[in-house]
């Protein structure tokens, strides 16, 4: 056990797992020296953001590959590679660059298991950035997990600290469906303690990491913290909260948010994703259809506007949600009187 | 006057504690407490515990409120006799705050024992020395199924008073190497020994809890030699039952709801089993080749839902001595196991405790063990 930041959790369990199994293996671009060309440097970058670093090294240019500028064909030789007995583990840089590669992932690798009735397995991981609050612009900065979530055939996971990628990433590799992995960029440099030894988290199985009576706060990635922070705050005035990570959002664990729900009377739910058809809608939908006689209160959902992301820091900090909206929201329900009672 | 001052801080239960929560108070201010009288609830991120007054006195201040979390080392209260004076109290207060708040960072962090790896075989080993300045024999302690040296906060630090203390992971635990090898106590016994050769030493007293009793008996019978005593704690080993409910829920079960009412078989009071507890076990079990590692230890032991090593007679042909300390609601191991031992063996019950009186009876138990060693 040590303290290990977000980045160094993604690349011990690329690592752990790259020495455990020969069929791992890492392409995307600038995975590796992200130089190119003939300077000669190799392993100068690992990603943009270095979570890669040190890869190629131990592992050669065999099983950590540079690619071309060109996502829809190393998606597409990632996706035929996991179908045909490697299990790669392909990044996207920023995931705002899908729009690339969207059939490789939605119509192709997505879709082997069902096409060939069954019988073909997609071991491919896809690791991308997500998120508001580095200062991106709008082309670098989406939430999009909901468009994962969209499409069926596809686990997709969003890990909320260090602990939680390691074990989900490990997870990821060794499951044989294709998983979307999606590292919010703002939590590289959070710190934990984290286990030396490889261990697994299983998808579906949703994390409480507050547990309380008043408000259930469902909250996705980098917002599990804000809602902890919120809940914290809140438990000083008395109002005690639940706070719930998903940990992925397909599968979603339906059941705890009903257990939880059912337990509180009054949910919020924390997205950084557009308002619009994202986790919210879809977790506010189900605990209305299943859970609507435990409703003491109105469903709340604190999410950002539906604009792109600013590019202006004071927009952006306004853009993205944080403690104070949750705050905010879980006050409105925890007060809130049914009409008959008024 | 301030001579006869005692400071109540905040203690320090087991190696990751740097704050802690003071619950409640057991007693109220210009109360006559006894030393080793319990005056307040502690509570940490893994446990709860009953604090005993360092000393006799009448508690004059009660400094920290309840619901305060302060680190370890901050003044939580103060006792002194009548003869002190308010202002005598309140400078002590005073002086003893500015310099905690001045130390602060020293005093929570550097002196504290750090875990080391030690190679014993193809095994790494996690090991936890305190004490290591005293002469004499040490102290070994061996957790049991399914713990870890952690099992030992409550207990390690107050034996490091006057003895080398070495608490370490078995195989297949904690931060150790996952191989359980045949999962077998005399497997573990063998590695245990080979351990404390590596550890510069041929004897220690030996301290074994659950399945670590079990490990300490067959090391005893193996290496009668190295054993200097034996303290078997709610030990394995001496009846036949075992609660199979715990120990396959134990391996079985991943998630808080359905692993919190296994690990309350643990205990007496139900409450001592926190979020914190449940969800480390939780983590425990993710890694890699530990529920396989449990399997194998539990098939082994307890074949057929019994207990497997009947080790009765190594107790008995053991010439060093030898006390058993049980819990008597103990739901794991049923105290009946300490009927019927040879009077030699010194047998003490304690009432309203469960598997683990080292947790839930703490300080009764380093009594018991210092008590023994000498």
């Amino acid at each position: 056990m040590s303290r290990k930041s977000f980045r160094q959790s993604i690349n011990e369990a690329l690592r752990q797992e790259m020495r455990r199994d020969p069929r791992v293996i890492l392409m995307g671009e600038d995975v590796a020296g992200g130089r190119g060309g003939t300077s000669g440097v190799k392993d100068a970058w690992g990603g943009v953001l270095g979570v890669t670093k040190g890869l190629l090294t131990e592992f050669g240019e065999d099983r950590v590959l540079d690619t071309p500028i060109t996502e829809a064909s190393y998606i597409g030789a990632a996706a035929g590679a996991a179908a045909t007995g490697l299990r790669p583990v392909a990044e996207l840089m920023f995931v705002d660059f899908v729009g690339c590669c969207l059939d490789q992932i939605m119509n192709q690798a997505a879709k082997f298991r069902y096409m060939f009735g069954g019988k073909a397995r997609t071991p491919l991981v896809i690791r991308a950035m997500y998120g508001a609050g580095f200062n991106a612009a709008a082309q670098h900065s989406q939430a999009l997990y909901p468009l994962f979530t969209h499409i069926p055939g596809l686990k997709v996971v969003v890990p909320s600290s260090p602990y939680e990628a390691k074990g989900l990433l490990i997870e990821a590799i060794r499951d044989d469906d294709p998983v979307i992995f999606l590292e919010n960029k703002v939590m590289y440099d959070d710190e934990e303690d984290v286990p030396d030894d490889p261990y697994t988290i299983p998808f579906g199985e949703a994390n409480l990491t507050r547990e309380g009576d008043d408000v259930t706060i469902v909250a996705f990635g980098r917002m599990v913290k804000f809602a902890n922070e919120a809940a914290d705050r809140l438990a000083k005035d008395g109002i005690s909260c639940t706070v719930i990570d998903p940990r992925t959002t397909s599968p979603l664990d339906t059941g705890t948010i009903l257990d939880c729900v059912a337990d509180t009377g009054r949910l919020v739910i924390v997205d950084e994703s557009s308002p619009r058809c994202n986790l919210a809608t879809d977790v506010a939908a189900l605990v209305a259809e299943e859970a609507f006689d435990a409703l003491k209160a109105p469903i709340r959902r604190v999410c950002p506007p539906h604009t792109p992301v600013p590019f202006a820091t004071v927009l952006e900090n306004l853009y993205v949600p944080n403690t104070e909206k949750i705050v905010a929201a879980v006050r409105s329900v925890a007060s809130y009187r049914m009409k008959e009672e008024a | 006057m301030s001579g006869t001052i005692t400071p109540v801080t905040m203690p320090k239960f087991g190696l990751a504690m740097t704050e802690g929560k003071l619950a409640s108070w057991s007693v109220k201010p210009g109360a006559t407490v006894k030393a080793g009288q319990e005056i307040a609830d502690i509570e940490t991120s893994k446990i709860t515990n009953g604090y005993e007054s360092p000393a006799e006195g009448i508690l004059r201040r009660q400094v920290a409120s309840e619901g305060d979390t302060l680190p370890v080392g901050a003044l939580l209260g103060v006792l002194a006799p009548e003869s002190v004076s308010d202002e005598d109290i309140d400078a002590f207060v005073k002086k003893f705050n500015e310099e905690f708040s001045s130390g602060e960072e020293s005093a929570a962090g550097e002196s504290a024992p750090q875990r080391k790896t030690v190679a014993v075989g193809d095994l790494d080993l996690s090991v936890l020395e305190s004490g290591a300045d005293h002469g004499g024999v040490p102290v070994l302690l061996i957790h049991g199924f399914g713990g870890d040296l952690t099992n030992w906060m409550l207990n390690q630090p107050a034996l490091a008073e006057t003895h080398r203390v070495i608490a370490f992971d078995l195989p297949g635990h904690g931060e150790s190497t996952k191989d359980v090898g045949d999962g077998t106590p005399a497997g573990f016994a063998a590695t245990i020994a080979k351990l404390i050769a590596e550890l510069g030493t041929d004897r220690v007293h030996v301290v074994g809890h659950s399945l670590g009793g079990a490990i300490a008996l067959e090391l005893a019978g193996a290496h009668g030699d190295t054993v200097a005593s034996l303290t078997l704690i709610d030990p394995a080993g001496l009846g036949t039952d075992i609660n199979m409910t715990f120990i396959n829920g134990y391996i079985e079960a991943d998630r808080r709801k359905t692993l919190e009412p296994v690990i309350q078989y643990l205990v007496h009071d139900k409450s001592l089993v926190t979020r914190a507890m449940v969800e480390n076990i939780i983590r425990f079990k993710r890694l890699d080749g530990v529920v396989k590692g449990l399997r194998t230890i539990a098939d082994v032991s307890f074949p057929d839902g019994k207990q497997g090593f009947p080790l009765r007679s190594v107790l008995e042909a053991y010439k060093g001595p030898v006390q058993v300390l049980w819990g008597e609601d103990d739901e794991i191991l049923s105290v009946s196991g300490a009927d019927g031992l040879p009077a030699s063996v010194k047998v003490t019950r304690y009432p309203a405790t469960g598997h683990m009186p080292q947790l839930e009876k703490s300080s009764e138990v380093n009594r018991a063990v210092s008590s023994f060693i000498g």
